[in-house]
């Protein structure tokens, strides 16, 4: 799998004169071509063949670990099983070969799809309105405290300039509230993963906008303190942004909306199966309640009394967020997965999430730390602490050997207020057996942590790579292949 | 008959489920979820009854035929996105699991093949932008848009920006949204003004369009004017197959060169996935956004490669991250990768010529139809016309011809319709066109 040919790249295979395309023909007299200077004089892409090329993709498709393949417990990632009739649906020429700005008449069926969908997600997280058009989790987030922002704006407060933010939360959410033009107070978790509720009173003032929450927490645990949190934004005037990162915890179980929040954001791609496609694309969808309704970004669709549906603006909305819709492909692939499970499957994820990763908290609680020992969420927070000060094998090391197992390593270093941290993430596509293995697994590994600790420094061992030098990269950036090292075995 | 529901996706029975909770120490699943405040706990949740895939694909593909299929017509739409021929090798081998179903490489150990593919990615567009760097992909090319106006204020450290000439509005509109916090000014004008004023201050950038929005191709020479003005960074929104065929933007000294990737190797689907092209000067590097792959070596010596630069990254840096993007679309630029790559030096020339020609033949016929004008001088691929009469009406009549016309841009020129042309537009097609509106 990994002869040096895998690595050879496209421009280092090209011969002049190989083609990997057919060429349409040219069935229009020539026309006369523009003046030189308008022109470009060279183009130095690959000439490959056809079979060569797809046996170089294929190739180094197979150095990836993947859902299909592989064990994925990725903690804050919700790499479940991605149904493969959602491919399918996707590509039905009536969704996949239609233009975004066709005539509204001509694309009734799109807009019903996307209608449909927002009233779900609306209805799942208890929110009166959604928009389809963020293209990502972090663009929904942004669209959000945008809509924050303009809320306070519109109502001539302009004193709002601060946003609350737990130290335990996705790095996203401070990054996006800067970009809304927020300054970010971070404030501690408690000792139980709870949001201390006394650092939260004293940041508290009216020059705050909101709070960002991710619930449950990034530690895989429920903010027991939830309505007071609330209770306390809400008191001073500010609105509560949920991040529904881990979402997949509370299907059915809490409607977010029902609890006081202004606005929620759904990562189509974990929570409803979108493929990740190795880092995107994605989709994020954002609802919100009655306040933001009239803030949402552009378009969200809209059904007359004829039952004609339409793309509308509305009233003072943020803007848009893309060129077009909304990553359409993603929300036909959501929607198809909705439909498949509904009611009694949507149920189901949640329920069978959360017993898995309790299984794997009761059973790995003696082999690693558990800094939170209490019912968890989706996923579980572990940490290689002990492991570390007594044999010298860090969380890196442990998720690394992991690999030579098959599986692919849970999150690590994350949350960053967990020292040694293994955030894992089983979902609730996992079988029983699958998790009884990785068990094993992990209490062999924390054996020959004791017996033989270099297996793990120096693991991974059977990859195309052992472990990579990424302050080498990062010091020198050799960024395509104009610019690349000359290999020294 | 079944009747106790059981999804396919979740493998643990009733009975497994009930073995797991009695070593978690707990009777029932509702255990589990006391966390939540019990006024809230369980709601009742409004969704629909399960489907089955065979009901499910049969309502979907009856939902789906109510839309009219730019295949089964012929289609002369673009303004930003366009339909060009996808080979069947793109769908193999972006529909592989290994690619499909992976996460972002942040373990390259298991990761290569994505970080290998993102490096020839990157490397791809650097040769058809002809820049020095390039991301590994954005959500499109109207946010790669807004981040380069946002990059070009970080290193110019100055907040103005000036939009040149007919930049797309779905674009600039983006751009609004996603600076309206950041105390950005954006202000409007034209390239003969700017060329003629002698402003002592220069904005954080100029960004122009080439071709324009409505496809007109301005002389290089002239945006090496504009470039070479001031101090202010030249942000160029451009095409791909048309960066095939015609001047480099390292031509006219562009600073930032992005563009819509979706014109190789991505469908349509009504607006996205798409991936944005992002490429610039090396001396911005550490300012550029989204992700990057790098090359580097592991413990053995052999090459590799990697996510780098991510110092600049919200998940290191939080709130001082240079931008809060969190993707790069992997699925969508390994599309057009293995575009490239099929296409090849000759496919895209080829290719490119074939657009231009063929729009060309298209513009000359429409030239001679009475109460038709072409009112772009330089165009590539796309072109507009002002028509006799108004361009909703005449969509309406070419419709019901079984042709999907072109974008209107009466906002811009009256009557004007914006239409594209590409090589899966046939002479037949062409010609019926021509036909349909001499009928007007």
């Amino acid at each position: 799998m990994n002869n040096s040919n895998t690595r050879k790249l496209l421009m280092d295979r090209s011969v002049e004169g190989k083609v990997g395309a057919t060429m349409p023909s040219i069935d229009v007299p020539l026309q006369t071509l523009p003046d030189k200077k308008f022109l470009r004089e060279n183009l130095a892409m690959p000439q490959v063949s056809e079979n060569e090329i797809v046996r170089y993709f294929s190739s180094i498709s197979q150095m990836n670990f993947s859902i299909d393949h592989n064990f994925y417990p990725l903690g804050s990632c919700t790499m479940k099983y991605n149904p493969k009739l959602n491919d399918d649906i996707a590509g039905f020429p009536g969704f996949n070969e239609i233009h975004p700005l066709q005539n509204v008449d001509t694309i009734q069926g799109a807009l019903e799809i996307m209608f449909d969908l927002q009233n779900i997600l609306a209805e799942i997280t208890g929110m009166s309105g959604t928009s389809l058009a963020p293209m990502a989790g972090a663009e929904a987030e942004l669209a959000g405290m945008l809509m924050i922002r303009a809320y306070h704006i519109n109502r001539e407060d302009f004193k709002r300039k601060k946003v609350i933010i737990p130290d335990s939360a996705h790095g996203t959410n401070p990054a996006s509230a800067v970009m809304a033009g927020f300054e970010v107070i971070s404030i501690p978790t408690d000792n139980n993963g709870n949001t201390n509720l006394e650092a939260l009173k004293n940041v508290v003032d009216d020059s705050i906008a909101g709070l960002m929450l991710t619930q449950p927490s990034t530690l895989g645990l429920f903010d027991t303190n939830i309505l007071e949190v609330v209770n306390i934004i809400n008191s001073s005037g500010g609105l509560i942004y949920g991040d529904g990162a881990n979402l997949n915890a509370i299907l059915g179980k809490v409607k977010p909306g029902e609890i006081g929040f202004d606005v929620v954001h759904s990562n189509l791609h974990k929570t409803f199966t979108q493929p990740h496609g190795g880092g995107g694309p994605g989709a994020g969808a954002v609802m919100v309640s009655d306040k933001l309704i009239d803030f949402l970004p552009d378009p969200i669709i809209t059904k007359n009394k004829m039952d004609k549906f339409d793309l509308s603006k509305p009233q003072k909305s943020i803007g848009k967020m893309g060129a077009f819709h909304g990553n359409f492909g993603a929300l036909v692939r959501a929607y198809a997965y909705i439909r498949t499970l509904g009611k009694e499957g949507i149920n189901n994820i949640s329920e069978d999430a959360v017993i898995n990763a309790n299984y794997l908290r009761i059973k790995l609680k003696d082999t690693l730390d558990l800094p939170y020992d209490r019912i968890c969420s989706h996923e579980v927070v572990f940490s290689a602490k002990t492991i570390k000060e007594k044999y010298g094998v860090n969380a890196l090391d442990i998720a690394k050997r992991l690999i030579d197992y098959d599986i692919h390593p849970p999150t690590m270093y994350f949350p960053l207020i967990v020292e040694e941290a293994l955030l894992v993430e089983p979902t609730e596509t996992e079988s029983k057996e699958t998790l009884d293995e990785f068990i094993e697994v992990v209490k062999t590994i924390c054996e020959e942590a004791k017996t033989n600790p270099d297996l793990l420094h120096n693991a991974p061992h059977n990859t195309p790579n052992t472990r990579l030098n990424e302050a080498l990269a990062a010091r020198n950036p050799k960024l395509n292949w104009r610019n690349t090292i000359e290999e020294s075995n | 008959m079944v009747n106790e529901y059981q999804s396919t996706y979740t493998p643990n029975t009733p009975k497994i489920r009930q073995e797991m909770l009695s070593d978690i120490g707990v009777d029932s699943y509702k255990n589990l979820f006391s966390d939540i405040p019990e006024k809230y706990r369980f709601p009742e949740l409004n969704l629909p009854s399960p489907t089955s895939e065979l009901d499910l694909k049969n309502e979907l593909s009856k939902i789906a035929n109510k839309n009219s299929i730019p295949g089964d017509y012929s289609s002369f739409l673009g303004a930003g996105a366009y339909r060009h021929f996808i080979p069947s090798v793109v769908k193999q081998i972006t529909s592989r699991s290994e690619f499909m179903t992976s996460y972002t490489p942040y373990q390259p150990e298991v990761s290569q093949g994505t970080l290998q593919a993102h490096f020839e990615f990157q490397s791809m567009v650097c040769e058809l932008t002809d820049m020095e760097v390039a991301n590994a992909g954005m959500y499109d090319g109207a946010t790669s848009s807004a981040e380069a106006v946002l990059m070009a204020c970080r290193v110019s450290k100055k907040f103005k920006v000036e939009i040149v000439g007919d930049v797309s509005p779905f674009y600039t509109d983006v751009i609004k949204t996603l600076t309206q916090a950041t105390g950005i000014e954006i202000s409007y004008n034209n390239i003969e003004t700017i060329l003629k004023n002698n402003d002592d201050e220069s904005p954080a950038c100029y960004v122009v369009q080439q071709p324009n929005f409505l496809g007109e191709i301005s002389d290089p020479d002239q945006l090496k004017l504009l470039s070479n003005k001031n101090d202010a960074l030249l942000v160029v929104i451009s095409e791909p197959m048309f960066l095939s065929m015609y001047q480099t933007p390292s031509y006219y000294d562009a600073d930032i060169v992005v563009a819509e990737g979706q014109p190789f190797g991505v469908s349509l689907t009504y607006g996205g996935p798409y991936a944005g092209l992002f490429a610039c000067k090396k001396d911005y590097i550490r300012q550029l956004p989204g992700r990057i792959v790098g090359e580097t070596i592991d413990s053995k010596n052999k090459k590799g490669y990697v996510l780098t630069l991510q110092t600049r990254e919200q998940h290191i840096k939080r709130e001082r991250a240079t931008s809060n993007i969190c993707t790069s679309v992997g699925l969508i630029a390994l599309m057009s990768t293995v575009y490239m790559a099929l296409q090849g030096k000759k496919g895209l020339k080829h290719l490119s010529e074939l657009c231009y020609h063929k729009s060309h033949y298209a513009a000359e016929k429409i030239n001679n139809l009475p109460g038709f004008k072409v009112q772009t001088n330089n165009f590539f691929k796309e072109f507009t016309m002002s028509c006799p009469i108004s361009v909703k009406e005449l969509n309406e009549y070419l419709h019901e011809n079984k042709i999907i016309g072109g974008y209107d841009v009466s906002n811009f020129i009256n009557n004007g319709m914006l239409l594209a042309i590409t090589e899966m537009n046939s002479k037949e097609e062409i010609d019926n066109l021509i036909t349909i509106l001499s009928q007007v």
